[in-house]
């Protein structure tokens, strides 16, 4: 019930924040409209980021705690971590387009980085698919988890790096312009849209939660009501006998 | 410090009946070495037949190639165990989960190094690059490129060995997670043998380093839950 009202003004606040972006605030001098794209790229990637930290805490406290509502968490942190981090480069190629004039730009270390992470998002969702087990499954998918959590600031530094070891930014970074010689307004259309999509990300994650825990709750009936239908095939008189094998 | 012994001794034991299995078995470790060559040699098809074109590109397929044969050696050490149910066995007997682990990362670590180190000269011979000086800042990174290599492997072989589509499910785990080591082996490579005139050899050894102390670390730590199973 609390998390329909959530939702309901997280709907309001990205409509809101919508028309602010769109309306109120005046378009750019040199990127246009296109930079109106910021608003809804910047807090997206910040929450896929942070749905994978979120993740990657809660696969350890399922290790620490082997309890299931641990690693249902992490489920829904790394499925709404991965809607918010496609999101994040489809915005952004949509933002790349028009300013840089390519949808990919092997210049800028985010963009590789984000696609990393995309990539080990869909990796584990797809590890959980092919795992029937619940505690089996739980326990691969918090080490993997755990290990992609790590590898995402080497990566980080890696790509960095890569660019060019002592060679300062060559691109102008959006965010940094933001913050220094932007007016007010642009700022407040930015935090605006963060606020709005923080309050959809946590609408989203509690309703996914709520869904994995009812699933968890349907495996365990299915298992309990199997092994029930095969203690009672066992005892019942010449049961076990006309079992067929296999 | 005599549990370090001990374990340490269980973990050269794990890794002397890998070798020694690898050894007799012989087929399977040549025919992943055979691989390796055949993807550089298509390499070579698909941007040859322009030799400086190749050679520009050889330290990026060399990696390429290790990391393809990678692959496949480690699904093998973990699919040798599998077979029979000797995993099971192995994760029964009373000794520290972080040493099967070290024995596992160490077996794999040295196929690897066996892998990287064949690999090298079949490249040179087939793009025509000259080894020369390079040869020293070229092991260092084969040596690190193997270890966390092997490190990352050794785990995700694990989790992998007993699921529906490991063929599939290990390369696509693993090739996001050894991303940064593919770039900075490549990146030691690149500035063993064209010059590295901005001095950054160091620090992409260093990377690779921090690389494997940390998927060491964290594979040790986690081998044991993947074992529970």
């Amino acid at each position: 019930m609390k998390s329909r009202v959530l939702g309901f003004v997280a709907l309001l606040a990205v409509i809101a924040a919508a028309i602010f972006g769109l309306f109120v605030v005046p378009a750019d001098l040199h990127q246009g409209d296109a930079q109106r794209v910021m608003y809804v790229h910047v807090g997206s990637a910040w929450l896929g980021e942070l749905s994978f930290g979120l993740a990657a805490l809660a696969g350890l406290g399922y290790l620490w705690r082997r309890d299931l509502r641990f690693d249902a968490l992490a489920h829904s942190a790394v499925e709404v971590g991965v809607l918010f981090t496609a999101f994040a480069i489809w915005g952004g190629m949509m933002w790349g387009r028009p300013v840089w004039g390519v949808f990919w730009q092997w210049e800028d270390p985010r963009l590789a980085t984000t696609a990393l992470l995309l990539a080990l998002g869909i990796g584990y969702l797809l590890l959980r698919r092919l795992s029937d087990d619940p505690t089996r499954r739980a326990s691969r998918a918090a080490v993997v988890g755990l290990i992609a959590a790590l590898d995402i600031p080497i990566i980080h530094f890696s790509v960095i790096w890569w660019r060019g070891l002592h060679q300062g930014p060559t691109f102008i970074d959006p965010a940094k312009s933001l913050k220094a010689a932007v007016p007010m307004l642009f700022v407040a259309a930015l935090l605006f849209m963060l606020t709005a999509f923080t309050l959809t990300w946590a609408w989203l994650l509690i309703r996914r939660y709520q869904l994995a825990r009812l699933e968890t709750r349907i495996e365990e009936e299915v298992r309990l009501s199997r092994i029930n239908a095969a203690r009672a095939a066992a005892t019942a008189p010449g049961g076990a006998v006309e079992e067929p094998a296999g | 410090m005599s549990e370090l012994r001990r374990g340490l001794a269980v973990a050269i034991a794990i890794a002397r009946k890998d070798a020694t299995s690898e050894l007799r078995g012989r087929q399977a470790a040549g025919s992943t070495l055979f691989f390796a060559a055949i993807v550089l040699l298509l390499f070579g098809f698909a941007l040859g037949p322009n030799a400086q074109r190749l050679a520009e590109a050889a330290p990026g397929l060399l990696w390429l190639a290790i990391v393809f044969g990678g692959l496949l050696t480690m699904a093998r050490l973990h699919q040798l165990e599998a077979e029979d149910g000797a995993l099971e066995q192995l994760a029964l007997y009373p000794v520290d989960r972080r040493a099967i682990y070290a024995g596992k990362a160490l077996a794999g670590a040295a196929a690897m190094l066996v892998l990287g180190g064949l690999l090298v000269p079949v490249v040179a011979i087939l793009y025509t690059i000259p080894l020369g000086s390079a040869w020293l800042p070229l092991l260092a990174a084969v040596v690190l490129g193997a270890i966390g290599f092997a490190a990352v492997g050794t785990a995700y072989a694990g989790l992998t060995v007993r699921m529906r589509a490991r063929e599939v499910m290990l390369p696509l785990l693993m090739l996001p997670i050894v991303a940064p080591l593919l770039l900075a082996a490549v990146k030691v490579t690149v500035t063993a043998l064209g010059g590295d005139p901005l001095g950054e050899q160091g620090a992409w050894l260093q990377l690779l380093a921090g690389f494997d102390v940390i998927m060491l670390v964290v594979g040790a730590g986690t081998y044991g839950f993947l074992l529970e199973e």
